[in-house]
């Protein structure tokens, strides 16, 4: 059983179909979508920074070159790394 | 070889999760796991390769590249070498025997463009995984995933490719085999010690002291296609391939490691002599020079780095 939120891609609006185990990122990419722009996929290069505007997450880990703890605190994360608990806003 | 640096020897790279890390250089790539020490960091090698260890894993917040480095002939070498780097200006650093273990003592410095390189004479030899050092057979069994042959070269993005250049030729003896020029400027240069089109590559960005990839040889253009399937079947990142490169002529393909380091295998690629005149590719052409078959670079190549 996996919970499946709706993600918002600002500043353009794209929308798509999160499962919770899934990597935002990863999610992105099968729903045929670039709004974010693909990296390394591991939390590395900080290509796929992003900032949620709302909502639940978690992440998995992360370069602290790219998401330093304050950073983190204030809501970036790297989308590959980025885990949906409820519908979420983000902010490329 | 003309100033007694034979041959890449080790890379230390730092990983997010070391569990994750082994599951990929291991099961996926084919090294074999060596020795770990009490600071947690764990030591490989691939199989063909007779001292101890090639690739030294780290855990760390951050991922990217601690230092590469090159054996050396003999002691007697190493105490020159140090002198001339830091006549040209380098910082040294004296690292003890037995801090990496099985390891002599090494010579750290950083380059112009922001690495960090060591030099050592001695590593404890333990010969070809698998096989006796007499009557050998050709390879053994018990291999993993892609059954990588060596720990390859780096290839490292950063500032001041001039002096950069200067220290590796002037100082260590490598000699420039391939480049890549946007009018007088050289944007990439691969340096060689030996047979071999590069032993390290260097490309201009300018922030210093990025990872752009560290690679692994496979003996066959069929071991580069098993390496795509063994890609795909475990669902890594991958980047680009397979393909050719147009530098090198290597056949390729490119692929991260679970923290978003970029590693390489590949196969074949142009012999290099000291005598031979520098190739040069133009930065006009630069798509074909980096993905010979595509002949358009992926912005990924060059902007994902760690």
């Amino acid at each position: 059983m996996s919970a499946v939120f709706e993600i918002t891609v600002l500043p353009g609006g794209e929308r798509f179909a999160c499962q919770s185990q899934q990597p935002v990122l990863q999610a992105m990419v099968q729903e045929g979508l670039r709004c974010v722009p693909v990296g390394c996929r591991g939390g590395g290069c900080g290509l796929c920074k992003v900032r949620v505007l709302s909502g639940l997450f978690e992440c998995g880990r992360m370069s602290c070159k790219h998401v330093p703890a304050e950073a983190r605190e204030q809501g970036y994360a790297l989308a590959c790394r980025l885990f949906a608990r409820s519908d979420l806003c983000i902010e490329r | 070889m003309k100033k007694g640096v034979m041959r890449p020897g080790h890379v230390q790279l730092r990983v997010l999760d070391m569990v994750e890390a082994l599951e990929h250089y291991v099961e996926l790539i084919g090294m074999v796991e060596v020795d770990r020490d009490e600071q947690g960091r764990v030591y490989l090698k691939a199989w063909t390769e007779t001292d101890k260890f090639s690739l030294v894993l780290r855990e760390a917040d951050e991922p990217g590249m601690d230092f590469m480095a090159f054996k050396v002939l003999d002691e007697a070498t190493l105490d020159r070498l140090g002198e001339e780097l830091l006549a040209f200006g380098c910082l040294v650093e004296h690292v003890p025997a037995g801090e990496l273990k099985g390891c002599g003592r090494r010579i750290r410095f950083s380059s112009p463009s922001g690495h960090l390189f060591e030099l050592y004479a001695d590593k404890e030899l333990t010969g070809k995984w698998g096989l006796e050092p007499v009557n050998p057979e050709a390879w053994p069994r018990g291999l993993k995933g892609m059954r990588a042959v060596r720990f390859d070269h780096c290839l490292l993005y950063g500032d001041e490719l001039d002096e950069t250049l200067r220290l590796f030729t002037e100082v260590l003896g490598f000699t420039l085999a391939e480049q890549v020029l946007d009018g007088d400027k050289r944007i990439a240069q691969f340096l060689s010690l030996c047979m071999k089109a590069h032993d390290i590559a260097f490309i201009h960005h300018p922030e210093k002291g990025r990872f752009h990839h560290a690679s692994f040889y496979l003996e066959t253009w069929e071991d580069v296609l098993r390496a795509a399937d063994l890609i795909s079947m475990t669902d890594t990142a991958i980047d680009i391939g397979p393909t050719r490169h147009g530098l090198t002529h290597g056949k390729t393909i490119y692929f991260f490691d679970p923290s978003g380091n970029r590693n390489e295998v590949f196969c074949g690629g142009d012999y290099h002599y000291p005598d031979h005149p520098v190739v040069t590719w133009t930065v006009d052409q630069l798509g074909k020079a980096i993905f010979y078959h595509d002949r358009e670079l992926n912005e990924r190549f060059l902007t994902v780095l760690t």
